[in-house]
């Protein structure tokens, strides 16, 4: 009985520490980006379905300093124009809207650019985003000054860089 | 008689409101709370017109004898159209052969930029089971006042373009073509396909 239930916890024990080992063993999934004391993590866009004319970007920005930096514009040669937008959703009405004033990441702080929320707009695409080709992106910052990154591309839709959520099968494809 | 006709009254009035309770508390959050979403929940739906990828024409009686779930947006949505189109395709997978057992829809309120062929091809990008459906700005003021969808078009500060606010609803509808329920954004994928196994099997 004693053994069993030893037995089932290091099973438990294996089955939650496996994911971590293979993570360290394995290269970093995403690149970090550095410029001055910000750093850009996780940029990802999506694929787009054929015939879309936007899509949008996403990459986490912390700021490591203790002053105040703005992401002030963004560009890509994928799109025409590449604008930075807010999207909220009030009562079940998604809202989007163009920030030209850019945003705000203030001192010590980190701010995501997520589905849901800010994003990176491309407008107007030249072609379509297509998985297994990343897109290159120039960020520029008030202070920092623009940073090259390069956007992984996920499957039309998904919630996050890998697709993920409940429908593995449909993100792996 | 007349005892006998107010009694039958009494007790449609009675199925009537039991009904509209059951369905309200269905609801797990009301849409917009502004002007499109006065009224109860059971009068969402009726009678539209609207157009196919092959160009042709497609009525609420096209849906009926299967459930529904219907959502609207637009292409140039860079986010919530396809990341719902995202989840309901992935529903849809591991409903399998059971999605075959409900209408899965896609509705423009994009009626200058989003025609049959624009629809078609942003929809294969998902499921080929989602249909997408265009129409007129008639034909779109119709349905969406029908389903008292919210949208409104905003220009870009150019002025030379606009987005679209509109409500990220998916709307679930019985074979009968009433309203059965609703999935909001911001529901966990396994609520959805929670939802859409129960529209499947009750609706
Ligand atoms: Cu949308």
């Amino acid at each position: 009985m004693r053994l069993a239930a030893f037995l089932l916890a290091a099973a438990m024990l294996a089955g939650i520490i496996a994911p971590f080992v293979s993570a360290t063993v394995a290269p970093a999934h995403a690149q970090d980006y550095t410029a001055g004391e910000i750093v850009l993590s996780d940029p990802w866009t999506r694929a787009t379905p054929p015939g879309a004319r936007t899509g949008g970007g996403f990459v986490t920005i912390a700021n490591t300093g203790d002053t105040a930096d703005r992401l002030v514009s963004a560009s890509s040669p994928v799109a025409k124009h590449t604008e930075i937008h807010t999207m909220s959703m009030d009562d079940g009405v998604m809202r989007m809207r163009h920030l030209p004033d850019g945003i705000e990441i203030p001192a010590g702080e980190t701010v995501a650019l997520k589905p849901g929320s800010l994003h990176i707009m491309f407008i107007d695409l030249e072609q379509p985003i297509e998985m297994g080709t990343p897109v290159p992106v120039v960020l520029t910052f008030e202070k920092a000054g623009a940073v090259d990154v390069e956007m992984t591309v996920a499957p039309p839709g998904a919630p996050g860089p890998k697709g993920k959520a409940g429908h593995k099968a449909h993100g792996d494809q | 008689m007349r005892m006998k006709t107010a009694g039958l009254a009494g007790a449609a009035i009675l199925v009537v409101a039991a009904t509209v309770f059951a369905v309200t508390a269905l609801m797990q959050a009301p849409p917009a709370g502004d002007g499109n979403a006065r009224g109860g929940f059971a009068d969402i739906g009726g009678p539209f017109t609207l157009t196919d990828k092959t160009g042709r024409t497609v009525t609420e009686a096209d849906f009926k004898g299967k459930p529904s779930a219907i959502f609207f947006g637009f292409t140039f949505c860079p986010d919530v159209c396809p990341t719902t189109l995202y989840e309901l395709s992935g529903a849809m997978e591991e409903l399998g052969a059971d999605a075959d057992r409900m209408n899965v829809v896609f509705v423009s309120v994009d009626w200058e930029r989003d025609g049959p062929e624009e629809l078609e091809r942003y929809v294969s990008a998902f499921d080929d089971r989602i249909r997408g459906l265009s129409g007129t700005k008639d034909e779109i003021e119709r349905i969406t006042r029908a389903y008292r969808v919210y949208y409104k078009r905003v220009p870009t500060e150019d002025g030379e373009d606009y987005t679209i606010d509109h409500s990220a609803l998916v709307y679930l509808m019985d074979s009968d073509g009433r309203f059965f329920g609703t999935i909001s954004y911001n529901e966990s994928p396994e609520m959805m396909l929670g939802k859409l196994k129960r529209l499947i099997a009750e609706g």
